[in-house]
């Protein structure tokens, strides 16, 4: 009896492992990401870099005479009388033209500039010489009134929260939930949800579209001969499953080692762009930049990954159980069309929906009420509980969570199996929740 | 000796009844025949002997025991309304359902080539199943039917979609496996070929059994009396008590004989009245006919 379900598990796992268009997936995936990852890294350092030439014509004279000892000082000067430049910067090569004019008085802190273009220059060009400009008769102020960069540095205060104790009696815990730890647990909390949420839906809608299939194509009247429905439900849930853990599995070898790969030999691109591959993680990279490569290394090592692993996958198993059950008794109330499945996805649709939403101000506040009561509930629990685990949830709430989980994964596959097994031999109109409703308490 | 006994089944949905209180019985080693205009309740009769879904009310049977979910690996199936993967290769979509009906992996491989070789389908063992015939798709799912020697097996129109060459392989074999002991229910709309084929029938009409026996004797119930002549000469202008001309063309004649006539009578009548008789036969209604007066329910007697 469940070795038919082992069997029907094994051939839904066997066909689509085998097919092309899996492998291709599992592996075009990595690359894509890796690919896409530096073009965001190239088009965030190359797009905000400016083209754009600038001649500046500085009354001031202190600007030219500063920027000269200023190795990165990046526009160009010309002493020509203001009027020729205007009429000339374009033949010379510039696409803009800035005139300073000379100070009031050498104590002014205020200077109005002028600049002459062809086309508008963007906000981020005007900031840029505005800022390069300002710096260098700063510069020129200090080093006026006697004051070292190094003494000015020296005044500097930085405040980092490195270390926080949540158990005061057990300090040497302290290293493990600083900051770094909460920004670490904030992206891996934010990536972990995100791809439960995207599980869900790539195998939720694979199981859907294959129980579809199967009874437009009428090959679940061969089947149920042989097979209980349930188990022929289960079986395929199994097998998909199965699918989906592979996959994850490829991915969590491949991404980061080619992403490594990536950033080891592509120079020019640095680790802190990672994060705009991920914004979805809410980790800007100002907040990482405080820390060594090495410190980031050392933390991702210090995560408590013995449980955060095994966790993750049994919140994947549960969520991936919950709602694909429901995928499948969906899927077997179509009417003869597939396109209906669309109608009938929506309301579950929306529950993942809203656990997603959940998550981000779950990751703001981590333990609050929202977040315990979210990450309890069965049909978000899935979703974010994972994001919690690297705040380090009390275990108590991780058991009753998992408890409660099982428990609906139980359920669940009790009332869709009894949809399931009605549904998939109903021909005609697309059945509706309350007919469903009805066929719950059809005799087996 | 029965192998598969109904009592009183029923099925009831949300607005009909699909079931209603249905009995029959089938003999070992016989092939019973089930008929019934589209939506009588075929379909949910033979899902309730398959387990597939369970009677409201009633018992079912089979070789003496109340029927149960390890029964139906010893059953076959057809169903009316069959598919089968697009995307599988025929010899191990083959040895799936072979699998699926009990048989290990080496004893599915084994059946399921000696079963194409049978039919003559060997080469398409490597072939998706996408890529054969309409036809030739039938033969698979027969194939699949009987591949673990099922004791009784449940054909639901096994022959729509096929050729007549092909037809007549089915058939064949169906026979074969009826000599081997095999007990066959099957259900169709073709009449000629359930005269062909089946001992017994049962015929239901909305859920309800409404004709159940030996398809002579049925035959010989419903019969009207009605004769065949072939003839030389005229026929007569009059005839005896008891004797209707119904029809009569090209010298063939259809007589009825009412009131306790003979055949005998009939026949002397017209050699006496100086006919040449060349033919001289009994019309029985076909299940065709029977099988349309039952249904709506016109009888002409």
């Amino acid at each position: 009896m469940n070795n038919k379900m082992w069997i029907v598990a094994k051939r839904e796992y066997l066909t689509r492992v085998q097919r092309k268009s899996f492998i291709l997936v599992t592996l075009l995936t990595p690359i894509g990401i890796a690919l896409f990852s530096v073009l965001v890294g190239f088009i965030m350092n190359e797009g905000s870099k400016s083209d754009q030439r600038v001649l500046i014509h500085d009354d001031t004279g202190i600007i030219r005479q500063m920027a000269e000892n200023d190795k990165d000082f990046p526009y160009e000067f010309s002493s020509k009388d203001l009027k020729v430049l205007i009429e000339e910067y374009r033949q010379m090569g510039y696409d803009l033209l800035v005139h300073v004019p000379a100070l009031k008085d050498s104590a002014a802190t205020y200077l109005s500039a002028s600049y002459y273009g062809e086309e508008k220059p963007s906000l981020m060009l005007l900031e840029s010489i505005e800022s390069h400009l300002g710096d260098q008769i700063q510069t020129y102020r200090m080093r006026k009134s006697n004051i070292d960069q190094s003494l000015l540095d020296s005044f500097w205060a930085d405040i980092n929260l490195e270390n926080g104790a949540m158990d005061p009696n057990n300090i040497s815990e302290s290293a493990a939930s600083g900051k770094l730890n909460i920004i670490l647990g904030t992206a891996l909390g934010g990536l972990m949800g995100f791809l439960m949420y995207l599980v869900i839906f790539i195998y939720g809608s694979m199981v859907m579209r294959s129980v579809m299939e199967e009874k437009l194509s009428r090959i679940v009247e061969v089947m149920v001969s042989s097979v209980r429905p349930i188990n022929l439900m289960l079986g395929k849930l199994i097998g998909v499953g199965g699918v989906g853990l592979t996959q994850l599995a490829f991915w969590a070898i491949l991404i980061p080692t080619l992403l490594t790969i990536v950033y080891a030999f592509l120079p020019g691109v640095d680790s802190a762009q990672l994060s705009n591959v991920g914004n979805v993680t809410q980790v800007d990279e100002q907040s990482l930049d405080a820390f060594s490569a090495q410190q980031i290394i050392q933390a991702i090592f210090n995560l408590k990954w013995w449980l955060i692993l095994p966790v993750f996958i049994l919140f994947f198993l549960g969520g991936y159980f919950i709602y694909s059950s429901m995928f499948a008794a969906m899927g077997s109330a179509i009417g003869e069309d597939m396109g209906e499945g669309q109608q009938l996805m929506i309301p579950i649709v929306i529950i993942v929906m809203i656990a997603f939403y959940m998550l981000f101000p779950v990751l703001t506040n981590p333990n609050g009420n929202l977040a315990i009561f979210a990450s309890l509930f069965p049909l978000f629990s899935p979703i974010i509980m994972p994001a919690r685990l690297a705040f380090d949830p009390p275990w108590w709430q991780i058991i009753l969570s998992i408890v409660l989980m099982l428990s609906t994964v139980w359920f669940f596959i009790w009332l869709t199996s009894r949809i399931y097994r009605v549904g998939i031999l109903m021909y005609g109109k697309k059945a509706t929740i309350r007919e469903m409703i009805k066929w719950l308490r059809y005799s087996e | 000796m029965s192998i598969l006994r109904l009592d009183r089944v029923t099925k009831k949905y949300k607005d009909h009844v699909a079931v209603d209180e249905v009995s029959f019985e089938v003999e070992q080693g016989s092939i019973f025949g089930m008929l019934g205009p589209n939506g009588a309740g075929k379909t949910t009769t033979i899902r309730i002997i398959t387990t597939i879904i369970g009677p409201d009310s009633g018992q079912v049977y089979f070789q003496g025991e109340a029927l149960n979910k390890t029964h139906p690996s010893r059953m076959g199936y057809l169903p009316e309304e069959r598919g089968l993967y697009k995307k599988m290769k025929v010899g191990a979509h083959l040895i799936y359902l072979a699998q699926l009906k009990g048989l290990s992996v080496a004893d599915a491989t084994r059946k399921c080539k000696e079963m194409l070789a049978r039919f003559e389908a060997l080469d398409w063992w490597n072939k998706k199943v996408e890529e054969l015939s309409k036809g030739m798709q039938q033969k698979i799912q027969f194939i699949a039917t009987i591949v673990h020697d099922p004791v009784l097996l449940i054909l639901d129109e096994p022959f729509t979609g096929l050729d007549p060459i092909n037809s007549i392989m089915i058939q064949d074999e169906i026979f074969r496996l009826r000599d081997k002991g095999v007990t066959i229910i099957f259900s169709t709309h073709r009449m000629e070929q359930v005269e062909e084929m089946c001992e017994n029938i049962i015929l239901i009409n909305q859920g309800k059994n409404i004709l159940e026996g030996n398809v002579k004797e049925i035959r010989n119930k419903f019969k009207e009396h009605l004769y065949k002549v072939e003839y030389g000469g005229t026929l007569p202008q009059q005839f005896a008590n008891g004797m209707e001309l119904i029809r009569k063309e090209d010298h063939t004649a259809t007589f009825r004989i009412i009131n306790h006539g003979s055949p005998n009578e009939l026949l002397q009548y017209l050699i006496n009245s100086g006919c040449q008789i060349y033919a001289f036969k009994e019309i029985l209604p076909s299940i065709n006919e029977i099988f349309i007066r039952q249904v709506k329910g016109i009888s002409h007697e």
